[in-house]
């Protein structure tokens, strides 16, 4: 397989094995031109990216941003407070009017569970979800496995530990599903008020007792904990949870000696993980930051590849 | 107007051509055999001839969402879906919790509708959950039974009250069923709003409520009807209070038999309702329900919507569908076509049963009632689509759905409100 099957990058679930295995392929190239001194391809010359974001984000949309220019492309970026969004504008009036001022790729992050897949069937430019709701972020999955799959050789087989915020995360989610299609076993712990209550009808596989899930991992993921949370009374306190399910050096021995520490950021360090652990060489999670742009560099190279075809 | 319709057969499974009959209308009443005049014979040979379907739950937006639905485009609606009687819901502009709106919608009914309208009259004040409306007035006015429809009424100690009160004026208090803590989410919960990262609504939401109203009118030995019926445990609770002879009526809606929450994939906000698609599990129970009579009646719960309320994020889309004028080819299709439930049965879920509940007084073919009829095609089909409805508003899942079951002509009182071209 040499090309996308589809038009967008919504998630996850829409991806066949051999299209993830594509794109991480394709970003082990990407990272060799990271890795240049003269950081440039011409793949995106004469193309056109935007970012739509309606949250907040640092890394997610600057390495976007930073893939776009490192391919030639010319990248503009709306935010949710200074356009027409504030006056009232729909999600559909806003994404036709940047399709007519002919944008090829369209990366759009938004509050709500299926933004994207709706915007996508209305217009010509490929939409790339950089996280929706409670949904998916696939370019943070594909990241994390080809982080995995960087510094352990392969994803089949591996122990992945996901701790935290299931429910809430889309990283989780898209995490999950990619693993799976891949061939790895996802565990996850957390308070139960942070799972989704269908979590056993899933391929995860779930535990309270986070010793279980870090016992003999080869990943140990951390998800951001939001603070808001604990006052929608899902837990009692910061300070409960970081005691019941923190990561630090101690849990960390749980695993292979060989298992590495990863976390999407932004990271609320003394909570869901410990500063020490943060910093210690297990931990990849500079690296990610790093895959990031190489992947996002990967998505926008194969959907243009596919936007050529058509 | 004077009718006379011919070739009529009973209504039954077995279409036996042996006993035709013939109907009689005169002055807008079905009447014994007369001579004439007639201002029209109407053949029925091969057609199916109903007594006037009645649509026990309907939104017709009327007044305060005139650009979703009015009372004139929404009955118009029901006339072109066979269905001669609509009992519509409170949650209007302003709310229909005092007489002089019941009287407004008695008035525009009067002047533009072609099917009959009763009003159903909200159960407290503003649908606010807290003051009882005025019902003894808005009984006086015209309407039929109280809800706060759209939601619960909002305490087990108000409902006990409603109960209590409305039954002074032989009114029964139809309950949209759904523990209010429960009902922030935008789909049923289970795997596939996990997959999709929405926000779920537990079919247990549904089943507490439905069993709380079941004890308060086992305790008060009052009725309580409840309404679109949609999760396998309701049907359980229902049927088993019946049998301990709590005086409890459930309805349920095509939706609920046809489709599953499968059907909101792909972020598809004409599949969000409220209650949601349940599971096929809940399905195939809706269905047992239907067939044994624990759920009572049919009902649309038509609610339309403009494309604007619709044609948006999922998480933001306004709950409902239309569903006037694909009622019957659902029930038709979906239930008696498949040997699922008996046509005996589905018609009396649309006619005596709801008329039963509200106490119209009709629902039969009798000499002295109102001559509503409905009158199908049973054999032949017709394609849903959603861009030609005669409702204002689009928002049907069915769209491409070949149904059987063709309306070729509904009978309001002897007028023919609503003729196949």
């Amino acid at each position: 397989m040499d090309y996308l099957r589809n038009k967008d990058l919504l998630g996850i679930w829409h991806l066949e094995p051999e299209e993830i295995a594509l794109i991480l392929d394709t970003a082990a190239v990407m990272k060799k031109v990271l890795d240049a001194p003269t950081k440039k391809t011409s793949h995106l010359q004469g193309k056109s990216v935007v970012t739509l974001f309606y949250e907040n984000s640092t890394r997610t949309r600057m390495s976007f941003e930073m893939a776009a220019k490192f391919m030639g492309g010319a990248s503009a970026n709306i935010s949710t407070s200074g356009s027409s969004v504030n006056k009232g504008e729909t999600l559909l009036d806003t994404g036709v009017t940047l399709d007519m001022m002919s944008t090829d790729f369209l990366i759009m992050r938004h509050g709500q569970s299926g933004a994207p897949d709706f915007l996508a069937n209305r217009i010509r430019a490929s939409v790339i979800n950089a996280g929706d709701g409670m949904h998916e972020h696939p370019t943070q999955a594909l990241l994390d496995m080809f982080t995995m799959r960087e510094s352990l050789g392969q994803i089949e087989g591996l122990k992945v530990a996901i701790v935290g915020d299931c429910l809430h995360s889309r990283v989780f989610r898209s995490n999950l599903l990619a693993l799976t299609k891949m061939g790895a076993s996802v565990y996850c712990s957390g308070p139960s008020t942070l799972m989704p209550v269908n979590i056993k009808d899933t391929n995860a596989v779930y535990t309270k007792h986070v010793e279980e899930a870090l016992e003999g991992a080869d990943v140990i993921m951390g998800l951001r904990i939001q603070r808001e949370r604990q006052k929608a009374a899902l837990f009692p306190s910061i300070d409960e949870y970081a005691h019941f399910f923190g990561l630090n050096l101690e849990r960390r021995k749980l695993a292979k000696e060989r298992a590495i520490v990863m976390h999407p950021g932004p990271a609320n360090r003394g909570v869901e993980i410990s500063s020490e652990l943060y910093e210690s060489d297990h931990s990849v999670i500079s690296e990610q930051v790093k895959n990031g742009v190489a992947v996002r560099m990967a998505v926008l190279y194969l959907l243009n590849l596919w936007r050529n075809r058509v | 107007m004077n009718l006379k319709i011919t070739n009529v057969a009973p209504i039954g499974d077995d279409r036996s051509q042996d006993d035709l009959y013939t109907i009689y209308v005169k002055d807008g009443l079905f009447s014994d055999p007369f001579d004439g005049p007639f201002d029209r014979e109407i053949d029925a040979q091969g057609l199916s001839v109903l007594p006037g379907l009645i649509d026990a739950h309907v939104h017709l937006r009327d007044p305060g969402f005139e650009y979703k639905e009015d009372i004139l485009s929404g009955t118009k609606a029901a006339a072109a879906g066979g269905v001669t009687s609509v009992a519509c819901m409170p949650n209007t502009n302003p709310v229909i919790d005092n007489a002089t709106v019941v009287r407004y919608i008695m008035d525009k009914a009067e002047e533009k509708a072609v099917v009959n309208v009763f009003p159903i009259g909200a159960v407290s004040k503003g649908l606010k959950g807290e003051e009882l409306a005025e019902i003894g007035l808005m009984k006086e006015a015209g309407i039929v039974a109280v809800t706060d429809d759209g939601n619960p009424v909002s305490t087990a100690e108000l409902m006990k009250k409603a109960m209590r009160y409305a039954n002074d004026f032989d009114l029964v208090v139809i309950d949209h069923c759904e523990e209010p803590s429960m009902k922030n989410g935008v789909m049923n919960e289970g795997v596939v709003s996990m997959e999709l990262g929405v926000v779920g609504i537990p079919d247990i939401a549904e089943d507490m409520q439905v069993a709380r109203d079941i004890f308060l009118a086992e305790y008060l030995d009052l009725p309580v009807h409840i309404a679109h019926v949609s999760t396998k445990g309701a049907v359980d609770l229902i049927r088993e209070a019946k049998k301990r002879g709590v005086k409890v009526t459930g309805e349920t809606c095509p939706q609920y038999f046809t489709l599953t929450e499968e059907d909101c994939r792909g972020y598809n906000t004409l599949a969000r309702c409220n209650p949601p698609l349940r599971t096929e599990e809940d399905r195939i129970a809706i269905i047992e329900g239907m067939r044994d009579g624990t759920l009572d009646l049919l009902v649309s719960d038509h609610a339309p919507h403009h494309n604007d309320d619709k044609d948006i994020e999922f998480s933001l889309a306004a709950n409902g569908m239309t569903g006037l004028e694909t009622l019957f080819g659902l029930a038709y299709t979906k239930l008696v076509k498949p040997g699922l439930v008996p046509f005996t049965r589905l018609v009396e879920a649309l006619t005596k049963a709801p008329s039963d509940l509200l106490k119209l007084g009709r629902g039969e073919i009798k000499t002295g009632l109102p001559a509503d009829l409905s009158i199908f095609d049973l054999d032949s089909t017709f394609t849903v689509d959603r861009m030609n409805q005669v409702s204002k508003s689009k928002n049907t899942p069915f769209h491409g759905y070949e149904l059987h079951g063709v309306t070729v002509m509904t009978i309001v009182g002897g007028r023919i409100a609503f003729e196949k071209e």
